[in-house]
């Protein structure tokens, strides 16, 4: 039955690029046809609609840095779900922790006024992620600890940091004398560079765009994630939980404790999206600023394989959908936001959890052709 | 005392309306996770409810062909969730989300492009929406010390669906204990190949599951913006499918402490709802967002404390794959 991945050429095999290019290309095709659907539903037409998307996304440089500016939310929030799904753990929590993680790098730029941004930026990278982490601990310790099903305490604790970040920028962080619930404006000395700003120094333009340095602290994130699973103990150890908990105990690795290593990670790489959002980009603490990134991130970590060049495609994937999507409103009057998540709900679908739709199909035609080759092979 | 009956009635009878699309949806999900399927996306199947009974009902101005649309709604997308997780052995956590994810962005997506009100349906009228049962009597009764205001406050002018569910409730107790269907729900819930091997089809009965499961969110999704509300507005569940399965594992997977639970959630919430801007003594006013966030503390406090490990039905999340 497991034939997926053997060997190349082998009478009857299936070669492995099926398994992680074809198949997933397949599925993300189905969910773009049932997208196409809607959008036909809705009474535009599909075609035009979808190359629209596209081009807003990657037509042209400023829109290049609009999609990566997503990327880098997605990428974080992406490895925040998969170092936890290494762990056999499911963080739905992502949006609370970003939520949180935004707050840190806030209160870091604020207090921190006249400081040079260098400075500024590494604190704040160490604030969003320890408010990140910690946000993630309280579900971490219930479920090591009590059992207490995380799946469940992630999704209640997103919606207690969203009122305790409403009460907070309402009541007690407003700037004085303002309506809208936020904090004031950070010292412009402090703002993480845009990446137009920062490549100027070595006279490079480009057109301004929200992307920014976190970017590039997004892709050492990557590097980092690989480098902490695959050639650390404490990879392993997590690795091993996730695979076989009972195994992992006769190992001698404790459970509890990489379940709450694991989650602290993933709370930490969450809350970076703060340092992107609030430090880089709104350069004050907003309302709802995270808008659904950890969810998001869910569908990239499983689009992606929870393997870090995966998540990198995946995120990416998900930057054009919501950059191009976005986009779509001003052209069409039918046509609002939401689109977007129809269209990363049907990606999700089929993608993550239809994942194997037309495994069956795909491998007998391969296996079939396989098997013709060879016999010609051998008759030849 | 008479105000300070009324008061606890008004509480009562505050908790029996939040508490209803609750119990609906958490019995939605004690039967399908009772026959082995995890169900994350109760939330997006009363959203889908909620909009297309709205819709229809707005439509054609027939709150029952609305309630159809609704659980036509659920249905639809249990099967889709069916298909994904026992058909094609997918991940139940993973479709389960996709579907909350999908349906909040199509209903509002459909709002936008069918009512062009901002992602909301039109107010419905009177005449539109599921009607609340008249008792007799209550004139008769209003003179009668306790009896009188209980009868008038607690069961009288009740909307349909609050009794239908509690129909639902004792139906299910005895369906899932008493009948041969919830024998064999359970078993498949525990042991599907011990089900498989008596010669039932496990994927059958799953579906079958699921079917009730659609049925029972459309109904919960259609109390929400026909019965209890006047139309569809974005994100109008609010995290209620969630709370659901709180309740549900709180409940241990069982109907009388699942129902518990859900009365138990909805009492913080009509709580909750008088006490903001009320000044407390000693403390003065809790800022609303921390009254708003009590069902939600409660939820994590009690899933800590009070469960203990719960224990969820054997084969619950994992897909049935007969061996060859």
């Amino acid at each position: 039955m497991l034939l997926s991945g053997s060997g190349k050429g082998q009478p009857g095999a299936v070669p492995g690029w099926v398994g992680y290019a074809l198949l997933p290309v397949l599925n993300l095709l189905a969910a773009f046809v049932l997208s196409g659907l809607v959008i036909l539903v809705i009474g535009e037409n599909p075609v035009d609609v979808l190359s629209l998307l596209l081009s807003e996304a990657l037509g042209y440089p400023e829109a290049i840095g609009y999609t990566l500016y997503y990327t880098t939310d997605y990428i974080f929030t992406g490895l925040a779900v998969a170092i936890a799904f290494h762990c056999g753990l499911f963080n739905i929590g992502g949006e609370g922790q970003a939520y949180l993680g935004g707050l840190g790098a806030g209160l870091v730029a604020l207090a921190l006024t006249g400081w040079p941004w260098p400075v500024v930026a590494l604190l704040a990278v160490l604030a969003s992620a320890l408010f990140g982490a910690a946000w993630a601990f309280i579900p971490a310790w219930l479920q090591a600890k009590r059992g207490s099903h995380i799946v469940i305490t992630t999704i209640m604790f997103n919606f207690i940091a969203a009122s305790i970040m409403t009460w907070l920028l309402v009541d007690v962080l407003i700037r004085p004398g303002s309506q809208s619930p936020e904090t004031r404006e950070f010292d412009p000395g402090v703002w993480l560079p845009s990446m137009d700003r920062a490549l100027g120094w070595f006279g490079i333009t480009i057109p301004a765009s929200p992307l920014n340095l976190s970017f590039l602290w997004a892709l050492a994130c990557c590097l980092l994630f690989h480098v902490f699973l695959r050639r650390t103990r404490w990879g392993y150890e997590l690795r091993t939980v996730g695979r076989n908990e009972r195994a992992a105990v006769y190992a001698g690795i404790s459970p509890a404790r990489n379940i709450v290593v694991a989650m602290l990670i993933s709370g930490a790489l969450a809350g970076f999206v703060g340092v992107n959002e609030i430090l880089g980009v709104q350069h004050r603490v907003i309302l709802n600023f995270t808008g659904g990134v950890g969810f998001v991130g869910i569908a990239v970590a499983l689009m992606g394989r929870n393997h870090p060049v995966g998540i990198i495609l995946a995120a990416l994937l998900f930057g054009v959908l919501a950059q191009g999507g976005g986009q779509l409103s001003f052209e069409y009057p039918t046509i609002n936001r939401e689109l977007v998540m129809v269209i990363q709900g049907l990606v999700i679908l089929f993608a993550g959890a239809m994942e194997n739709l037309f495994k069956p199909q795909v491998e007998a035609l391969f296996r079939r052709r396989g098997t013709v080759a060879a016999s010609n092979a051998g008759r030849g | 005392m008479e105000d300070a009956l009324l008061l606890a009635l008004q509480l009562l009878s505050a908790t029996i309306r939040v508490a209803t699309p609750l119990v609906l949806a958490a019995f939605a999900g004690l039967y399908c996770e009772r026959a082995g399927v995890v169900d994350i996306g109760l939330e997006g199947k009363m959203l889908a409810g909620a909009f297309f009974s709205a819709a229809v009902a707005s439509a054609t101005l027939n709150p029952w062909l609305g309630l159809l649309a609704g659980i036509a709604a659920g249905v639809a997308l249990a099967l889709v969730h069916g298909f994904a997780c026992i058909t094609h052995n997918g991940n139940q956590v993973v479709s389960g989300m996709a579907i909350n994810i999908l349906v909040a962005g199509l209903a509002p997506t459909l709002a936008y492009a069918w009512f062009q009100q901002g992602g909301q349906t039109p107010l419905l009228p009177a005449q539109a929406r599921i009607p609340a049962v008249e008792l007799p009597g209550v004139e008769a009764l209003a003179g009668i010390p306790v009896l009188g205001p209980i009868y008038r406050e607690l069961f009288d002018g009740n909307n349909v669906l609050i009794w239908v569910t509690l129909v639902l409730v004792v139906a299910t107790q005895w369906v899932l204990y008493r009948s041969r269907f919830g024998l064999r729900l359970r078993a498949v819930g525990e042991n599907p190949a011990a089900v498989d091997t008596a010669g039932l089809s496990v994927a059958k009965l799953r579906y079958q599951a699921l079917l009730v499961t659609g049925v029972l969110t459309g109904m919960a999704g259609s109390y929400l913006s026909t019965g209890h509300g006047a139309g569809f507005v974005r994100d109008m569940t609010a995290g209620k499918g969630y709370l659901a399965l709180a309740a549900l594992i709180f409940g241990k997977w069982r109907p009388g402490p699942t129902l518990f639970a859900c009365l138990l959630f909805a009492f913080t919430d009509a709580v909750q709802v008088r006490l903001q801007g009320v000044v407390l003594p000693g403390i003065g006013v809790i800022p609303v967002q921390f009254i708003q966030m009590l069902p939600y503390v409660l939820t994590v406090l009690l899933l800590a404390g009070f469960v203990g490990k719960a224990v969820a039905p054997k084969a619950s999340g994992i897909p049935y794959v007969k061996e060859r």
